[in-house]
């Protein structure tokens, strides 16, 4: 009983901000509501609305493709930062710091850096045209073609060295004698990274594919502050469209069947590695 | 010979990979120290390079047009609030978990519902949360964004606090309870005392959490008197679209803090951040 009592406050306050809201959300995703005004069943017509909406299908598509680009680019980066790192003993922890330091910034003062960088005018524009290379004097946010791999680019810049020290810390779990085994027979870096390596950092690997996936859906500060999804939706992800219809528009019905099907989705991938590990998977 | 010298070209290469990667996040970082310190006149000339005149007093600009010792305290308002709030409230659960009823259905129970708990993405809650908070009048209100934070880094605290009491040896709590300790005593005097290493790794990280938080705080705090750090530097680089050297300036302001932290406890900051993966 008394363990019910110490339970009750984080529970309590836990239910309040989270439990309570999202379940009002899963409810509301079935009304017309807008805020104040009279609530309306309207069933599944929000969803129908969403499914024909230009935008949010655009935004479905750019998260997708985020996801898709934090799955390669950092990850790569990261296996082979932190890979590399195993192999030198001098300055590792200068790397690690450096690697690492950016994943505890704020998103506005990485944004913040990047914006300057890649601003029309000042930044890296300002210096190119300086050089003569007019070509590339332009801003990667405000051109339409690149402005959502622009984005991603500084969010996975901040993002990438977190992986690093994820997957150093597997690394250094690895047995000695494996690594020793592998010089004997003359494997070469490459074949002892894919031989011993990447087998052994393998739960890790999949871990870090796994918080990727969930952590690509709610994707916001960095739209937001930098595009703010343009130009003309270009860069424009779920939560950004999710955020305009409630906090804009305030369509309470709309929004939260954003919000609903961004819930299904993040429980149905968990739900997917769940059963591969009952199924025996590694994971 | 042969065989080391073999050793060191390789670590040489390491290195030469290592820098560059380690140059791509310096260098951006190095441009925003310059930025801070040159004069608003210099950058149509020098983008990029170091300031020819050092012009120091775009901080104390920065900090007066933004009102930087009002926003500041804003800020260590909310940290100190959720500190003491989310690491009170989540240590007693840690307790109850860890040491009164460790193997308990409950348990398990409330582990899935916390794990579950972290896996929601904010936007399904977001706008009808803002919608209560409303009606309870916590909008505008640092009490309102405490409870908020408090309650979202709840289940990691409570997480990494229950896996350091679990450790601690049962003999103590048997030998406190034989010397007729209540309940109350056994978390006060023996539970907490004991575990306050992972009090600071969890302190921290949550104080870099409210710190650096962005989305919850341009929702719930419109009053320029509340607003923290991050919302006012959102709304500076608005209002002064062209200033780098003020907007640069109040960055280094915001980000200056926890660099210090950060170098004084990095093993700390990185076992707790990444406590998730290294458990997983």
């Amino acid at each position: 009983m008394t363990s019910w009592l110490f339970l009750a406050p984080v529970l309590f306050i836990h239910l309040l901000v989270v439990a309570v809201p999202s379940l009002s959300s899963l409810a509301l995703c079935f009304t017309d509501w807008n805020g104040f005004g009279k609530i309306n069943f309207v069933g599944f017509e929000n969803f129908i609305e969403l499914f024909d909406d230009r935008v949010f299908k655009k935004a479905v598509t750019h998260n997708l493709i985020w996801t898709g680009l934090f799955l390669t680019v950092p990850i790569a980066l990261a296996l082979l930062a932190a890979f590399l790192l195993t192999g030198v003993r001098r300055f590792q922890m200068f790397y690690r710091f450096v690697f690492f330091f950016p994943y505890i910034l704020a998103s506005i003062v990485n944004c913040l850096i990047w914006k300057y960088l890649f601003h029309p005018i000042h930044g890296l524009a300002a210096f190119f045209r300086d050089i003569g290379w007019e070509s590339l004097a332009t801003s990667p946010l405000t051109t339409k073609e690149t402005s959502l791999y622009a984005v991603a680019f500084v969010d996975g810049w901040h993002f990438w060295g977190f992986l690093v020290v994820i997957y150093i810390t597997a690394m250094y779990q690895v047995e000695e004698s494996l690594y020793e085994a592998a010089d004997i027979e003359g494997a070469s870096k490459w074949q002892k990274f894919r031989y011993v390596t990447f087998p052994s950092i393998r739960p890790m690997f999949l871990f870090s594919f796994l918080i990727i996936i969930i952590w690509s859906v709610p994707a916001f500060d960095y739209v937001y502050i930098l595009t703010s999804g343009g130009p003309a939706y270009s860069s424009e992800v779920v939560a950004n469209f999710m955020y305009f219809e409630a906090f804009r528009n305030m369509n309470v019905g709309y929004a939260s069947a954003v919000g609903a099907l961004m819930f299904v989705y993040v429980f149905t991938i968990l739900g997917f590695f769940w059963t591969l590990r009952k199924l025996g998977w590694e994971i | 010979m042969l065989f080391s010298q073999n050793k060191l070209k390789g670590a040489l290469g390491n290195h030469v990979i290592l820098m560059i990667l380690a140059l791509t996040i310096i260098l951006p970082i190095l441009i925003l120290l310059f930025n801070s310190i040159k004069p608003d006149e210099e950058f149509g000339i020098n983008p990029l390079g170091f300031p020819e005149t050092v012009r120091l007093m775009n901080y104390y600009d920065a900090f007066m047009i933004g009102n930087y010792a009002k926003v500041m305290m804003n800020s260590l308002f909310l940290v100190t609030g959720t500190l003491i709030v989310c690491l009170s409230l989540s240590s007693m659960a840690a307790f109850s978990l860890a040491v009164l009823n460790p193997n308990g259905k409950a348990t398990i129970l409330i582990g899935i519902y916390l794990l579950v708990g972290l896996s929601i993405p904010a936007q399904l809650f977001i706008l009808p949360l803002f919608i209560i908070w409303k009606n309870l009048h916590l909008n505008n209100t640092f009490i309102g964004l405490i409870l908020i934070y408090s309650a979202l880094n709840a289940p990691f605290a409570v997480f990494l606090i229950r896996s350091y009491m679990v450790q601690l040896p049962r003999e103590l709590f048997e030998a406190a309870i034989v010397e007729g300790a209540s309940t109350i005593q056994l978390f006060t005097k023996v539970a907490l005392p004991l575990s306050w290493p992972v009090f600071l790794t969890t302190g921290l990280v949550v104080s870099l959490a409210v710190w650096n938080e962005f989305l919850f705080a341009v929702t719930f705090i419109h009053n320029e008197d509340f607003k923290p750090i991050s919302s006012i530097l959102f709304s500076f680089q608005n209002m002064r679209d062209e200033n780098y050297a003020l907007i640069s300036a109040a960055s280094i302001m915001m980000a200056a803090p926890l660099a210090v932290l950060f170098i004084l406890f990095q093993r700390n900051f990185i076992a707790g951040l990444t406590s998730g993966g290294t458990k997983g």
